[in-house]
């Protein structure tokens, strides 16, 4: 099955890798959002003002790694491209109003500061309104994107026959088993936030704050990660049999599992940056558990990656330009971080 | 409502609303790296006051340019899946370069917009400018890839399906050059003539402002020699025009008859039941001249397509109309203030100008919604011109409307939002005197 590996794989593996940083980054910022709109306590100002200033600098970059994977889709893999957009019409398209909510509101927000208008008291009642649209924006569309991914991985997403409106553009993806991986990306990316936030956090008690919150969110990804497993079983049998029969699964869930207990200890111990790889390994082993699930299958139950490819000279010339344009990227993301997130790596 | 028509106005509606966004993207960060740059050699501290007020404007549009530019990359596909399924493979090229151009410019403008005191100024400066750059390359990506549905090379069309692809050859279409460079200085002409005309308002009334005098400098030095070239390459792309979509040519300038001789109609009204135009002051052998370099030159009237073909006539040609008439009284206007201060003349003494330039401030704007009306309505009823109809693109999804309805409302909504953000934080005007420049 691995021996057939050509530029449609390699693209296909590239866009997975994508949607990895994606969702270890630009999950992470969304993730904040859901901690911006839990903020609670003494220090309830503290944890949103540390949120804000995590996310600032950095997540219009994260979120180009959904631009990215959405344009090798579309260059390379048109036919998928186009059948998901079809049938995901309804999902993606209140997902893109989150997209758009989220990121306006955050800006808005910024820049209402009070540090900036004279009329301190409004300015600041309206930065706290344009705050509450950014975090039920944040906490919204994680749901969205699992549900497209839920429909995508239980197979429901076979060519659309002449069934009526229900059948074709609702059911496929409002499935409980399309709702449960939905929460469980809210509950991931909430996860990763709050442990990267007991590093950007400078002042103990607010990383107490935030070790207590990933904890919780570390219960809640169990749940969830437990509860969708079982509804794959149910409604989702080509998800379920791969993660439970496949030769690689054991393997899988004990790396999976590892990573999680891991992430848990670390967090008990206060060994945040033992915690922070944990939590991306976990994260990032359940996206390729998918992955794997469901290859050779790009759209299950009928759409192999090979049979969606685009012409083999469109797959050749456009992994010469993410070489070349990794070139430019990775050196520019390395800078960026560096100059934002140093102190907190080294905290 | 069709759902084509739904469609068609969702993405116009979509278009037109990133546009504006991401022009000033293109152009702002030239304003702020000007004025930065000019801190930093003078040390004029009005200069550091603009580049942060300049560099606040663009986070606020660089956002809602990003999140709408990703609801557009979506939308190829919510909307037009056939057209995807097909072209996907032949000019995703240009995408996937954009995407990275579009991630530089990312990365850098966060490193500018919250690094002021976190790195040096020299490295702080170099930043800005990988914003200018990327930002362009930015631009460019996308206007290739849509000057290939006006002109779409690099395919056979072979039994409804496009066959020996290259990618290459498509990025190279006819239409790149003359779209690209249109649109590149499209967008340092409307953003300078826009901040211009914001600053040159209060200097009427307070022509020693020195904080509205450096704005007007800067804002002019950018904007002001692209729109006088903007005319130029305006004839540049007409011509590409006459030669590729004689359709659309004839729509713009509302020439029904083919004829030898045809004369430049300016203003008018296209009735396309009677197949004249009304109204028109007509100039002569003008088309002919235009479009060919030739008086006598033939030119093909709408009468030689197929009326399935024919774009709608009316639209073309009075977004045509808007779109050259407020262009040319932008190119004027940027004449005399260049002249102006190449003879070094104070330009806030001249108040007729400060007021052409308040007039001429929206202009820019409208001229670009104008040209793109142009562009895509004139490339109608193909999206793929000659390849491939809009009405056989569409998606299937029923109930368009709606989706039309809800992204329009959230525009208007955004659209209003940041016009009073960049009202409180970036235009509003400060007091201050050439004292505060020390």
């Amino acid at each position: 099955m691995i021996g057939d590996f050509g530029p449609a794989e390699i693209v296909a593996g590239i866009a997975l890798v994508a949607l990895n940083a994606y969702a270890l980054l630009g999950g992470a910022d969304f993730g904040g959002g859901v901690w911006d709109l839990l903020a609670s306590g003494p220090r309830r100002r503290a944890q949103r003002a540390l949120v804000a200033e995590a996310i600032g600098p950095i997540w219009e970059a994260n979120h180009v790694w959904l631009i990215l994977v959405i344009v090798l889709l579309f260059t390379c893999f048109p036919v998928a491209f186009a059948r998901l957009s079809v049938m995901l019409h309804i999902p993606l398209s209140l997902m893109l109003i989150g997209i758009v909510l989220r990121g306006s509101a955050f800006t808005f927000r910024s820049h209402y500061g009070p540090s900036h208008g004279e009329e301190h008291g409004e300015a600041s009642a309206v930065s706290e309104r344009w705050g509450r649209v950014f975090a039920i924006a944040s906490a919204g569309t994680p749901v969205l994107l699992g549900l497209c991914v839920g429909a995508l991985a239980a197979g429901a997403l076979g060519t659309p026959g002449r069934a009526g409106f229900r059948e074709t553009f609702v059911v496929p993806w409002l499935t409980p088993f399309g709702i449960g991986v939905g929460l469980l990306t809210l509950t991931l990316f909430a996860f990763l936030a709050a442990v990267y936030l007991t590093l950007e956090a400078r002042e103990p008690a607010l990383r107490e704050d935030f070790r207590r919150r990933a904890l919780g969110a570390a219960a809640a990804v169990f749940v969830a990660a437990s509860g969708t497993l079982g509804l794959a079983l149910l409604g989702a049998p080509l998800m379920g049999r791969g993660l439970s029969t496949a030769p690689w699964a054991p393997a899988l869930h004990l790396a999976t599992g590892t990573s999680a207990v891991t992430a848990i200890w670390a967090l008990w111990r206060r060994r945040y940056r033992v915690a922070r790889v944990a939590a991306a390994a976990q994260v990032s082993l359940i996206l390729w558990g998918w992955a794997l699930a469901q290859y050779p299958y790009l759209i299950p139950p009928d759409l192999t990656i090979r049979a969606a490819a685009a012409p083999r000279i469109t797959l050749v010339l456009v992994l010469w330009a993410l070489a070349l344009g990794a070139l430019v990227l990775f050196p520019s993301l390395i800078y960026l971080f560096r100059v934002f997130k140093r102190q907190a790596g080294s905290a | 409502m069709t759902d084509l028509l739904a469609a068609r106005s969702q993405m116009a509606v979509s278009l037109g609303f990133h546009i504006i966004f991401a022009m000033v993207g293109i152009a702002m960060p030239v304003l702020m790296v000007v004025a930065e740059r000019r801190w930093q050699r003078s040390g004029d501290r009005i200069y550091l006051e603009l580049a942060h007020r300049w560099a606040k404007g663009t986070a606020i549009l660089f956002a809602v340019g990003a999140v709408s530019g990703t609801v557009l990359s979506f939308e190829l596909g919510l909307l037009w899946p056939t057209f995807m399924e097909h072209a996907g493979a032949i000019i995703g090229m240009p995408f996937s370069l954009e995407g990275f151009a579009f991630f530089t410019e990312a990365v850098f403008l966060g490193v500018y917009l919250y690094g002021w005191d976190r790195i040096s100024p020299r490295a702080h400066l170099a930043a800005g400018w990988a914003v200018v750059v990327s930002g362009v390359l930015s631009g460019v990506f996308v206007v290739v890839a849509n000057a290939w549905m006006n002109a779409p090379t690099g395919f056979r069309w072979v039994d409804g399906r496009a066959v020996d692809i290259d990618p290459i050859a498509a990025m190279m279409n006819p239409a790149a050059f003359p779209q690209v460079l249109h649109m590149t200085l499209a967008a340092y002409a409307a953003t300078g003539l826009v901040v211009a005309g914001i600053h040159a308002w209060p200097l009427l009334r307070q022509p020693r402002n020195a904080f509205h005098r450096r704005a007007l400098s800067v804002a002019l030095l950018i904007g002001a020699p692209a729109a006088v070239l903007q005319p130029i390459s305006g004839d540049l792309s007409a011509r590409f025009v006459a030669h590729w979509q004689p359709a659309k040519l004839a729509a713009m300038e509302g020439q029904f008859r083919t004829e030898r001789g045809a004369p430049l109609r300016v203003g008018g009204w296209p009735d396309e039941a009677a197949g004249k135009t009304r109204y028109a002051i007509e100039i002569p052998y003008g088309l002919s001249l235009l479009a060919f370099m030739d008086p006598n030159a033939e030119v093909k009237g709408l009468e030689a397509f197929p009326r399935e073909h024919w774009p709608p006539v009316a639209i073309v040609h009075a977004a045509f109309q808007v779109m050259v008439g407020l262009g040319t009284f932008m190119a004027l206007v940027s004449a005399v203030a260049l002249w102006l201060m190449w003879r070094r003349r104070d330009l806030p003494q001249h108040r007729c100008l400060l007021r052409a330039l308040v007039v001429a401030a929206p202009m820019g704007f409208i001229c670009t919604e104008a040209g793109w009306i142009v562009t895509e309505v004139g490339r109608q009823p193909w999206i793929v011109y000659r390849v491939m109809k809009t009405a056989d693109a569409v998606t299937p999804m029923p109930g368009l409307i709606v989706p039309f309805l809800v992204f329009t409302a959230l525009y208007c909504a955004l659209g209003v939002v940041v016009a009073w953000l960049l009202y409180q934080q970036v235009l509003r005007s400060p007091q201050m005197s050439e004292e505060d420049a020390g």
